[in-house]
């Protein structure tokens, strides 16, 4: 008890003093809001690449390609393989019994970004004709759905607003060919907001390509996807992987946003070495400005325990209120903005960063992990001190 | 009378860079229970070393210091907080009190460190006020006090928990003479009425005449030693 009562007087006489500290102690915060600040708002985009990408997919849809293939990209299904895979079992069929799906295939677009002009590589997705009854979540917000044997594309809503020259009615240019652009789509936010699509055929036609890339199906239920992948594996004619969509769009980005999250840590570790020195340069000014109450303290019988305790507090509660400071800019300037990058197999990327409140905690904890170690050394200063010779020095 | 402090054979030397220093050489003293000592000497004699180890701030190279029964130089550093806690009530050349409380809640921090209750420690803190003659003043920060008065509530601070022994290094070397002479006649008046053991570091040959005995301490060692009549 009476511990606990030394350590409360101490600390308290410690937060009474801040005001004459004002400045040093406002380094802490400034440093350690910097640092949360940083460390937030790039995991941020991790966080939302993920989002994005989890949020894509669905379990009762596979997507089928060539066996080995990493990605939709680097798959080729001929036409007869694309043709075993619709009689697979599992699949979803229509009222006439025919199966819901869609034989795709992609090219890469090089379009330029609004915000700096930047070239980047934009999907364009040859869908099959019963894409809507694959994709029920797709919804045309603008214009109208492609036809058929001609150059239409649609583009996502996230493209439509990151990149240049896809209004409706505008014409691009690729490899010879002009798409004219005749409406846009939204699919709830997922990674296909980010591409074009058009009829695979007419694609497969321009590209003078024999082949898919892969088939997208809709399954009777998400626990028909073993019964689907079974079959399929079981067809001596296909050599093909099979994979839940979810699940593919979680590994696409899975590279990307470990990429992004070693430099949010890498470049946050950096940030973190430079604030515990400022915490510390802090904490032993404010232990060197309190020498005389620390000796005097100390000789009137205050154990060190309380002196330790005190420092480690103010340096807590400073380096907290950086990092609630910290949370909140990254939360209130990043949360929601629009950002773009590579998406692996999926060509650009653009997804809103995502300030979740774990990540906001997360950068909280760092901060104090910042304090703690800013404030031991200057608080083993304070609990050593020779009180004698203290007292001298006054 | 029994002695209160008793020093046998106490050395005490620092090491400053290559050089050992020795402070005090082999001194033996014993100070009685309700006497008002003065320690003088020359700066470098040793005066605020004898103090030091007296009131348990620092620990003797040789020798046996007791206080009060208790063998200090041998306790451990967090035991000799607990006893100085216990047993001694400081009063300095400036002051020390803390800024930022006001002068009630300096005279209470000796007592954070007792079991008492908070009405418990209000009453002490404010009879100790009275006897200081400041307790109009209970609720004034330090920087709104006088020099004399800041001295009256670190007295007040010092006398509050009825420690056994006082120590005083040079109480009245930051004052006038005037406000100098009303700590005195108030240390002088604790020690007559209270019995207060009083051990003070001085340089102020008029401070020391408030006291029952001078001691003259010269390079360390006692050099004189004379008892005032009452």
């Amino acid at each position: 008890m009476k511990m606990f009562r030394q350590i409360g007087a101490v600390t308290a006489m410690n937060f009474r003093s801040l005001p004459q500290r004002v400045s040093t102690s406002l380094v802490v915060v400034i440093g350690i809001a910097g640092v949360v600040a940083v460390l937030v708002s790039v995991l941020a985009m991790s966080t939302g690449l993920i989002r994005t990408m989890q949020s894509t997919g669905r379990d009762d849809r596979a997507i089928v390609m060539r066996n080995g293939s990493i990605a939709e990209t680097s798959s080729a299904l001929d036409r007869n393989s694309a043709k075993l895979i619709l009689d697979a079992e599992g699949i979803k069929r229509d009222a006439d019994g025919n199966p819901i799906t869609s034989a795709e295939t992609m090219r890469i677009l090089s379009l330029r970004k609004k915000q700096d002009d930047a070239e980047i590589n934009v999907i364009l997705r040859g869908v099959g004709p019963k894409m809507l009854e694959v994709r029920p979540e797709l919804k045309i917000i603008e214009g109208r759905m492609f036809q058929p044997a001609v150059t239409e594309v649609i583009v996502g809503k996230a493209a439509h607003s990151q990149f240049k020259g896809l209004n409706v009615g505008d014409v691009v240019n690729s490899r010879g060919a002009n798409w004219t652009v005749v409406g846009v789509f939204e699919t709830g936010g997922d990674a296909h907001e980010s591409s074009l699509m058009t009829y695979a055929e007419t694609l497969i036609s321009i590209d003078q390509r024999g082949a898919f890339q892969s088939v997208t199906a809709l399954l009777e239920s998400p626990s028909a996807f073993q019964a689907f992948k079974d079959s399929l594996s079981a067809n001596p004619a296909l050599a093909v992987d099979v994979i839940r969509e979810r699940e593919y769009y979680q590994q696409q980005s899975k590279t990307m946003s470990t990429i992004i999250s070693v430099i949010a840590y890498v470049v946050g570790g950096i940030m973190a070495v430079g604030a515990v020195f400022a915490a510390l340069n802090t904490m032993y000014s404010a232990v060197s400005a309190r020498l005389q109450e620390i000796a005097t303290l100390r000789a009137l019988g205050f154990g060190s325990t309380a002196m330790v305790v005190s420092v480690l507090a103010e340096a807590l509660v400073l380096a907290l209120i950086g990092g609630v400071i910290g949370a909140l800019i990254a939360w209130l300037f990043f949360n929601g903005n629009t950002v773009s990058t590579s998406g692996g197999g999926m060509g650009q990327m653009v997804f809103e960063l995502a300030v979740s409140p774990p990540l906001m905690i997360l950068g909280v904890v760092w901060a104090c992990i910042i304090g703690v170690l800013g404030g031991l050394f200057p608080a083993m200063r304070a609990a050593r001190l020779p009180v004698a010779m203290a007292l001298r020095a006054v | 009378m029994t002695a209160l402090v008793t020093l046998r054979n106490v050395t005490k030397s620092y090491v400053r860079g290559k050089q050992k220093v020795e402070v005090l050489h082999g001194v033996d003293l014993a100070i009685e229970r309700g006497e008002f000592l003065a320690l003088m000497g020359p700066s470098g004699s040793g005066k605020t070393t004898l103090l030091n180890l007296v009131a348990g701030l620092d620990q003797p190279t040789s020798g046996e210091v007791l206080v009060a029964g208790d063998r200090i130089d041998q306790l451990s550093r967090g035991s000799l907080s607990d006893w100085r806690a216990r047993h001694i009530g400081f009063i300095f050349q400036f002051y020390n009190l803390l800024p930022v409380l006001t002068a009630e809640a300096n005279v209470e921090v000796p007592l954070l460190l007792t079991d008492l209750s908070r009405s418990e420690r209000r009453r002490r803190v404010q009879i100790a006020l009275e006897l200081v003659g400041l307790a109009d003043r209970a609720r004034h920060k330090p920087n709104e006090l006088s020099g004399g008065q800041q001295q009256r509530v670190a007295i007040a601070r010092a006398i509050v928990s009825d420690p056994t022994l006082l120590v005083c290094d040079e109480p009245t070397g930051d004052l006038d003479r005037q406000n100098a002479e009303e700590i005195m006649n108030l240390l002088q008046a604790l020690n007559r009425s209270q019995n207060k053991t009083i051990v003070m570091v001085t340089h102020d040959p008029k401070a020391a005449e408030y006291a029952s005995r001078e001691l003259h301490l010269d390079k360390g060692r006692l050099a004189n030693d004379s008892r005032r009549a009452a």
